[in-house]
């Protein structure tokens, strides 16, 4: 027998196919997600508050979008053959599907939300730099160097449009990540109509945490001060939203429980057995009790500063672990049992293969160097050091 | 008007859009086969090709009419619903030419491929640890392959 089974599997279950890399795929996904509704918050229900992260998160949103379908095709031993979903889709495959609703988030609402917002900037840079940059900056500008007020204006609108229609995207974007796995009928660890709903706010976790953690940090790299009050605001979001998703998150235990079906004894057991580190102690009391009551003790007590920015980052990093975590859960935890509900068995991750460790903290770290060049590339904050001038005036 | 020249860089974002679309399509064009679609959701011209592979299989049927004897004892035993090239491997090549000799088979590998005790059979299904049952010799030695059952007066 192979080792890692116990009970009776059917000999296709006894190894993973789907591993850590497709754990990263709708972590990626759901950061992309968040990301992109914080600052949608920013635009269309005009809080200005957190204004100093709106370009950041944008940003954000773009380097994790353009990894999210790496660990994909890592996956595929044929990557070239995704292409396939696009030339011939099957309009009953959700993972075809899911080809379209990327490539429209990606370049009908991101790239030209982020276009639109720095066009001024980039007509500007490709007017005063040199080489290179300003060969990018050229071909960025589509050849249009018409910055006049009307334009600008026209640009604040449809960005405006773009962003509304943004929203429901982002939510569909996850959302169906959601689908894939909660509309797989065969496994009841994963089919469940609250999977989307349960994604999407997870997903709004992560990547409010991911933009408040990225914020804290550049900031202090950069050496400027943090506005504490976009902080504030910033990490109420977080806390109200973590509390809906935990709330969604029970209801499905709590359901699951009641209802009690054929599943339960297995899933059950597993999760008292091999799922009880990741997904009692890590995603449920490490990653969303510890925070939320983090958060709600800045919400309740009157906190100097530091204190503030200290809970910040250690709930922010809290957070970020706990969602995945729970990436971690659904996705492995859907295959460590048998569909017989006679046995289990265990996921053991490679380190350096194609779908192993180091892969995966590669594709971590990937989209963070790319924030990086993006950063570079299009500053989403006006660069005080080389012009002088106060801040609040030189934005817009 | 103005409203046209100050959002003309608009337009150059759909041209572009556009551009990319038709390349899109022109790349589609090149790679979906022009067959795709035919009958299906799959390649049309697949069935012809797959038709023209050469046949590797003959049928029972084919078999028992050079075999006719092996058919009679065949029919007695719980063996008769098993077909020949289950066991015997596809042999059309064979049937065509019987100058060309079938492989001889090695029952110890053979028969437990089907008859290893294994949890995911059916109960009923006949079923034997063979380390235990036949210690090693190869099952032909006591059981007859087209007509197994001992009991039944099959015994060699
Ligand atoms: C056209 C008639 C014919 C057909 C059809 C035919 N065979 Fe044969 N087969 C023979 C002849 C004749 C021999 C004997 C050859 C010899 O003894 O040298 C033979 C020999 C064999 C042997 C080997 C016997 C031994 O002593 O080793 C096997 C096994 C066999 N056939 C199986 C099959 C199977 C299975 C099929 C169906 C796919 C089949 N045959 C179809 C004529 C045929
Ligand atoms: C359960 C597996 C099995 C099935 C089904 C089976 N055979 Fe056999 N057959 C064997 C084995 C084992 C031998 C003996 C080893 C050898 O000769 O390779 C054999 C031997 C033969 C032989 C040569 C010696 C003999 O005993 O006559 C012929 C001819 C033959 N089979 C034809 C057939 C034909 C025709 C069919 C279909 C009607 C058939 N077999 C179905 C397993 C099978
Ligand atoms: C392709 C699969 C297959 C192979 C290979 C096979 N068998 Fe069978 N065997 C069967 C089936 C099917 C039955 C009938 C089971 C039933 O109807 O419940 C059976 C039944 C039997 C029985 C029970 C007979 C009875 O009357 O109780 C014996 C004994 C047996 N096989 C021995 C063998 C031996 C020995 C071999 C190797 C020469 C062999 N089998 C190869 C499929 C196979
Ligand atoms: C030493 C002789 C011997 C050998 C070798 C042998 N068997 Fe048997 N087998 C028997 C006897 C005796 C029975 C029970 C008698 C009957 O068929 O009624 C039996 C019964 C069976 C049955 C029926 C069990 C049931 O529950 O109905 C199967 C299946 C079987 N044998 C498969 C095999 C296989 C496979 C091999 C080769 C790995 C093998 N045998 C080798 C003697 C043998």
């Amino acid at each position: 027998m192979t080792t890692g089974v116990e009970g009776y599997m059917y000999p296709n279950e006894i190894t993973l196919y789907w591993s850590v890399l497709i754990v990263l795929y709708p972590y990626i996904t759901g950061l992309v997600a968040g990301a992109f509704i914080l600052a949608s918050l920013e635009r269309v229900f005009r809080v200005d508050a957190i204004k100093p992260t709106y370009r950041l998160a944008l940003l954000t949103a773009l380097a994790f979008l353009v990894v999210a379908p790496l660990p994909l095709q890592l996956h595929l031993g044929h990557p070239e053959r995704s292409f396939e979903m696009y030339f011939t889709p099957h309009r009953t495959s959700a993972m075809a599907m899911f080809g379209f609703v990327y490539l429209w988030y990606l370049m009908a609402v991101l790239t030209v939300e982020i276009w639109l917002d720095y066009r001024r900037d980039i007509v500007v840079m490709a007017q005063s730099s040199s080489g290179l940059k300003r060969w990018i900056y050229q071909v960025l500008t589509l050849g249009s160097h018409n910055i006049s007020e009307r334009a600008l204006a026209i640009d604040e609108r449809v960005g405006w449009l773009i962003t509304l229609i943004g929203i429901p995207s982002a939510f569909l974007l996850h959302g169906y990540v959601g689908f894939i796995f909660g509309s797989i009928k065969a496994n009841p660890w994963w089919s469940s109509p609250l999977m989307p709903v349960v994604f999407i706010f997870s997903a709004m976790v992560s990547g409010i945490a991911a933009v408040m953690l990225l914020y804290m940090l550049i900031m202090r790299l950069r050496r400027e001060k943090i506005d504490m009050l976009c902080m504030d605001t910033i990490a109420s979001y977080l806390f109200y939203i973590f509390i809906i998703d935990f709330s969604l998150e029970m209801l499905d235990l709590i359901h699951r429980i009641y209802e009690a079906d054929e599943s339960f004894r297995t899933l059950n057991f597993m999760v008292h057995t091999k799922l009880y580190f990741s997904q009692i102690v890590l995603q449920i009391f490490v990653g969303t009790l510890t925070p939320i009551v983090l958060l709600a003790l800045t919400q309740v007590l009157k906190l100097p500063e530091i204190a503030r920015k200290r809970i910040y980052t250690v709930a922010g990093c809290l957070t970020l672990i706990g969602i995945f975590a729970m990436r971690w859960n659904v996705v492995i935890g859907g295959q460590l049992f048998s569909k017989s509900f006679l046995g289990y068995t265990t996921y053991k991750m490679a380190l350096a293969t194609r779908e192993g460790l180091l892969m995966s903290i590669a594709l971590t770290i990937l989209p963070l160097f790319i924030l990086w060049v993006l950063v570079k590339l299009l500053p989403p904050w006006p660069e005080k050091v080389q012009s002088g001038t106060s801040a609040a005036s030189a934005a817009n | 008007m103005s409203v046209f020249k100050d959002s003309g860089h608009l337009f150059r974002l759909v041209a572009l859009y556009a551009v990319g679309t038709l390349t899109f399509l022109g790349i589609r064009a090149f790679f979906v086969p022009h067959s795709f679609g035919q009958y299906g959701h799959y390649r049309g011209a697949a069935i012809t090709e797959i038709a023209a592979h050469p046949i590797h299989f003959a049928g029972h049927q084919t078999c028992e009419t050079c075999h006719a004897d092996v058919q009679e004892m065949k029919k007695t035993g719980m063996h008769a619903q098993v077909s020949c090239e289950a066991c015997h491997g596809p042999l059309a090549k064979h049937a065509d030419d019987p100058s060309i000799q079938p492989a001889k088979l090695d029952t110890a590998v053979l028969c437990v491929r089907c008859h290893a005790a294994s949890a995911a059979r059916p109960k009923g299904f006949p079923q034997v640890a063979a380390a235990e049952h036949s210690n090693g010799l190869p099952c032909e030695t006591c059981h007859k392959p087209h007509s197994p059952a001992i009991s039944a007066g099959g015994a060699k």
